[in-house]
């Protein structure tokens, strides 16, 4: 086996999921609350609050992959084999379509009547 | 079954002839590279449905006005059941881990519990999306669409949305429910709207406190824009006909497209629960006869594990997406 541990993780588990479900009630709590003063605001192209609920995001994918995937216990160039590449294909496909996204936007709005005579 | 496998065979075809680079398996490597390309796939789709989205960023659905159901009770909570969902998520994410654990340390019974937990989690979740479909299509308030494909919803005098049945007059109907017994029996047809668009456009007549609100969003305020009687009447000398609830078509939230990736999205996402239950319960059985005790070691679990944790990693980004942003 690549992991003989002799020592159980089970107490590190609890704690993952502890703060997992931290961020969780965060998240919902903000949802449901959304404060004027992150959500009526605008940064880099979105709301702070929508920046937030990314971050949150992002938190929780890595407290799932490194722990609950144990990609931790994975040598260090296996990790990076599968962590490097997809990051970067992500970052890369999510900045363009977001991009042409916005762009899209532009064009259409002049072209969008919302009244009628 | 271990015993039934030609020696010679095994560790060639299955381990990659004994090779173990970055000292992982075969096998786990491989649910590895899948993990990925099933990552990309899932980014393809979310980044699509970011593009349509930012495409329509003035006119989009607004989530917590779509998803406001929980069981049992009746009014407007949203985003709580959506949260319940990604509880059980998760927490079959952990009992799923907890059994991995256990058969690192070759205890049968506790990987045994554990592995009916997370299936029981999943089938918990799957239940919960199946629920969360039949909202959606069912609709709650009902809407109109005009001729280019805009849909305009109706709010009381605090801007709350109100259902069509409230205010619609009880003018009647010249349209009755097509079946195979009152109609042509080869021809069938989806359940009629609760009112017609002529007891609509009485009823909104009728009752001046109902008021108009359209796609558009207030850039400052986000929420959705109202408009004058005047402006409203112009609108409904354009309606063609009244929605109520969600298909690939039409639906009564607003843009087409929010309905199609909704359904498209969580569809692919809960086929992904799906297929992880049915293998978990293949590990299960498998676990149950002994098969990995006798093996050894418990590696399956482990790789049947990725898969499951990767479903909730991936269910992660969908919460997020489709409901906080």
């Amino acid at each position: 086996m690549a992991n003989d541990h002799a020592h159980s993780h089970t107490a590190l588990i609890w704690k993952v999921f502890a703060f997992l479900s931290v961020v969780t009630i965060v998240e919902v709590f903000l949802g449901i609350k959304k404060p004027d003063f992150l959500y009526l605001t605008h940064f880099l192209g979105t709301s702070f609050l929508n920046w937030i609920f990314l971050i949150l995001t992002l938190v929780k994918a890595y407290g799932i992959a490194w722990y609950f995937m144990h990609l931790r216990d994975e040598k260090t160039w296996l990790r990076r084999a599968i962590v490097w590449p997809v990051v970067f294909l992500i970052s890369y496909l999510a900045f363009f379509l977001l991009y042409e996204g916005g762009a899209l936007q532009d064009i259409l709005r002049e072209w969008t009547r919302w009244s009628y005579n | 079954m271990e015993a039934t496998i030609a020696e010679s065979s095994k560790g060639k075809t299955w381990s990659g002839g004994g090779n173990r680079p970055f000292d992982a398996s075969y096998g786990k490597m491989m649910m590895w590279f899948f993990i990925m390309s099933d990552a990309l796939t899932f980014s393809g789709f979310l980044g699509a449905y970011g593009l349509i989205r930012f495409k329509f960023i003035d006119s989009w659905p607004i989530a917590d006005e779509v998803f406001t159901h929980i069981p049992f009770i009746h009014g407007n909570f949203p985003m709580y059941y959506v949260a319940f969902m990604t509880f059980i998520l998760i927490f079959s994410s952990v009992t799923m881990v907890l059994a991995v654990d256990a058969g690192k340390h070759m205890k049968q019974n506790k990987v045994i519990v554990y592995m009916l937990l997370t299936i029981i989690g999943g089938l918990i979740f799957v239940g919960s999306q199946a629920w969360e479909w039949k909202n959606f299509i069912g609709g709650q308030y009902g809407a109109v669409q005009l001729t280019d494909g805009k849909i305009v919803q109706f709010v009381d005098a605090e801007g709350h949305q109100v259902t069509l049945e409230s205010f619609a007059s009880d003018a009647p109907s010249e349209r009755i429910q097509q079946t195979r017994s009152n109609g042509l029996w080869f021809v069938s047809e989806g359940a009629l709207p609760p009112v017609t668009l002529q007891q609509v456009k009485e009823g909104f007549a009728k009752h001046p406190e109902i008021a108009m609100r359209t796609e558009l969003i207030n850039l400052e305020t986000k929420k959705k824009t109202i408009v004058s009687r005047e402006e409203a009447n112009k609108f409904l000398a354009h309606a063609t006909q009244v929605v109520k609830g969600a298909n690939l078509k039409v639906n009564e939230y607003g843009a087409t497209l929010f309905a199609d990736f909704f359904f498209f999205i969580t569809g692919f996402h809960g086929f992904h629960v799906f297929s992880g239950i049915v293998i978990n319960i293949i590990i299960f059985f498998n676990v149950i006869i002994g098969t990995y005790q006798r093996r050894g070691h418990y590696e399956m679990v482990e790789k049947v594990g990725l898969y499951w944790h990767f479903v909730d990693l991936v269910w992660v980004f969908v919460f997020t997406f489709f409901y906080l942003i």
